[in-house]
């Protein structure tokens, strides 16, 4: 893998005072699949079309695999891209679509014919040369789309949201095909999503964006356990966050006071300031155990009343009240579910690790 | 609901059809109808008023004339509707919902306003009336109506088709031929048809700008001027009506070629 396939340099594109990626640079490794996570409105698509080429940058520089492409219109690209709604030509069947793109290469018969055969099967829709978009469901339209972008061998594939108009058992199962795919071609993906789920599952890297600019790039572990800032833990999953202060540093640690929980020592992996009243800790759901009997393990060990349950088949949703603190917290349990408990009397257990403290913004 | 079981619903259809179809049968009806008045009863079944027709050269040069008149200004009208419609589709502009409204306006100006506005200017630049008057004047007057059967088909063109079509190589003008002209081309056709036939039973302009030559619409009224030949007239409407259904219905079988056909598309009937 080389490190830098894709070089982003201080990329911006405005649209008239809305700045839809603003100054944004960061690298994509080859062969790599790369997912671009964000709110609608985040500019993640945006950046994509960017790297299309169907947006032109206001500022900033893009290399492809070191070619300069800033200025470079689509058709020229190394890119394909797959479309949010397809885009299946409705007026060519679909051997016509998937040829569409290599009328420059001057194949013969026979080998296009092979490579037609060839994405066909990569995408398991043999057989399906001769009917129309109309014909499709919405599953086998978007297979068709990466046929006719594979098909090209391109040097970079985009993928805008493409599994969102999917039901969601089709989606699983598309999420779990692309990845396969992307390993077997080795072609490197940039993939759109609004989902968070659907990003942490199938990339090896994610950008979180919001607001035109980059929270965080990582691996989909490192973005669940160790996040930046507040978006980014609160895009990912789900969390609670409690009020806290620091105190005095210690090394690699640093004294937390939090709300209604109380006082404790812990890593400070994002270097926040002692004396700091404007910090934050979350802690993800699955990090508190919760048992109807007391705990004896456990850095911190609490007692607390079952507001409310949400119950999701492999796991249920706690909300328990602790004194003091105001709003609840959420804590999920797969062993447990809501007749476990009795009067909702509960007993929660917490680890420092488990602790992410972060500043407010 | 099913309309056929309810029986008064069934007979307002059936007049529906009958006030719109019932005039227009007359005129293939007393077309074949022997001797020269239109009147009941019908006196036997005669082809004489077509050998009439058919014999007579001033009414094919009256057709020669409408069909170039129609084909040039209804292609001419078309092409520019097209890249208006295209403007009005494509991109969000300042003044655009202004421009709509003025290029709609011929639409709404009583035709004959028109006709004495285009008069008076061709004669005032002092260039000789004629076939060239009346397609600029069909060119206006066919334009709104082309623009807006392009537009109501285009409004649904989806531009990612065409941003695939450049991502995967193709140019703006590759573009345009394979993947924009064939999707829309039967709107394209529609509007042609559209401006053809409206160019063709055009009156007004033609009767104002024409010269020596005559358009088919001109030649029907001055010959109704004589009771004897008002019968090949008649002939002749009954050929016009029959072509002009076989024009639509050219027009629906060329909008469904190629096409898998999913669910009926009313939207193309003229």
């Amino acid at each position: 893998m080389s490190e830098n396939f894709i070089d982003i340099k201080n990329i911006s594109r405005h649209f008239g005072s809305v700045k839809a990626v603003d100054n944004v640079s960061f690298s994509i490794k080859q062969g790599e699949f790369f997912s671009l996570l964000g709110p609608s409105g985040c500019g993640k698509t945006t950046l994509l079309r960017l790297l299309a080429g169907f947006e032109s940058a206001n500022q900033g520089e893009i290399f492809i695999d070191g070619i300069d492409v800033t200025t470079m219109p689509p058709n020229l690209r190394p890119t394909n891209m797959v479309f949010q709604n397809y885009a299946i030509f409705p007026h060519i069947n679909v051997k016509k679509n998937i040829e569409f793109g290599m009328r420059k290469e001057k194949l013969s018969k026979q080998e296009l014919d092979d490579r037609v055969q060839e994405v066909l099967a990569l995408v398991k829709l043999e057989g399906y040369e001769e009917r129309f978009s109309n014909q499709l469901s919405g599953g086998q339209r978007q297979r068709i789309a990466l046929a006719r972008a594979l098909i090209k061998r391109p040097k970079v594939l985009l993928l805008d949201e493409p599994l969102g108009a999917l039901d969601k058992k089709l989606r699983d199962e598309m999420q779990i095909e692309l990845r396969n795919l992307q390993k077997a071609v080795g072609i490197t993906f940039v993939f759109v999503t609004h989902d968070q789920g659907e990003s942490i599952s199938m990339s090896d890297r994610v950008a979180v964006m919001n607001d035109g600019q980059i929270q965080q790039i990582s691996d989909p572990h490192d973005l669940y356990y160790n996040p930046q800032n507040i978006f980014v833990s609160d895009f990912i999953g789900t969390t609670n966050f409690l009020s806290s202060s620091t105190g005095s540093s210690n090394g690699e640690n640093i004294m937390v006071k939090i709300e209604s929980i109380g006082e404790f020592s812990i890593r400070n992996k994002l270097n926040i300031s002692e004396n700091n009243t404007d910090t934050i800790c979350s802690i993800r759901p699955e990090a508190i155990m919760l048992s109807p009997n007391p705990i004896e393990k456990g850095d911190i060990v609490l007692e607390g009343k079952i507001e409310n349950s949400s119950y999701y088949g492999e796991l249920t949703s706690f909300y328990v009240k602790v004194d003091g603190a105001e709003k609840p917290l959420i804590a999920s349990s797969q062993r447990f579910d809501n007749n476990s408990f009795q009067d909702n009397k509960c007993y929660l257990s917490i680890n420092f690790e488990d602790i992410n403290l972060l500043k407010k913004e | 609901m099913n309309l056929t079981k309810n029986k008064t619903l069934y007979i307002y259809v059936l007049l529906y059809f009958a006030f719109l179809y019932i005039p227009v049968m007359f005129l293939p009806l007393f077309s074949f109808n022997e001797g020269i008045h239109m009147a009941f009863p019908l006196k036997g079944f005669s082809t004489q008023h077509y050998e009439d027709m058919w014999n007579s050269p001033q009414l094919f040069d009256a057709l020669g004339n409408s069909i170039y008149v129609g084909v040039v200004s209804s292609l001419i009208a078309t092409m520019l509707a097209f890249f208006a419609s295209r403007a009005f589709t494509k991109y969000k502009f300042r003044g655009q919902s202004l421009s709509y409204g003025a290029i709609l306006t011929p639409f709404l100006i009583p035709e004959i306003i028109l006709a004495i506005a285009l008069l008076v200017i061709w004669v005032s630049i002092g260039l000789p009336l004629g076939l060239t008057p009346i397609i600029i004047g069909h060119v206006l007057f066919c334009t709104p109506f082309c623009m807006i059967i392009l537009i109501a088909r285009m409004e649904g063109f989806d531009n990612h088709l065409e941003e695939a079509s450049r991502d995967l190589g193709e140019g703006v003008l590759m573009t345009f031929w394979r993947v924009s002209f064939p999707i829309l081309l039967p709107g394209l056709i529609a509007a042609f048809l559209l401006g053809f036939i409206i160019s063709f039973d055009e009156f007004l302009l033609a009767m104002f700008l024409q010269g020596s030559d005559q358009t088919l619409p001109i030649y029907m009224w001055g010959q109704l001027r004589f009771a004897r030949r008002l019968p090949h007239v008649l002939a002749l409407g009954a050929v016009i009506i029959v072509a002009t259904s076989l024009i639509v219905m050219l027009a629906y079988w060329l909008r469904n070629v190629g096409q898998p056909q999913e669910k009926q598309d009313l939207t193309f009937k003229i």
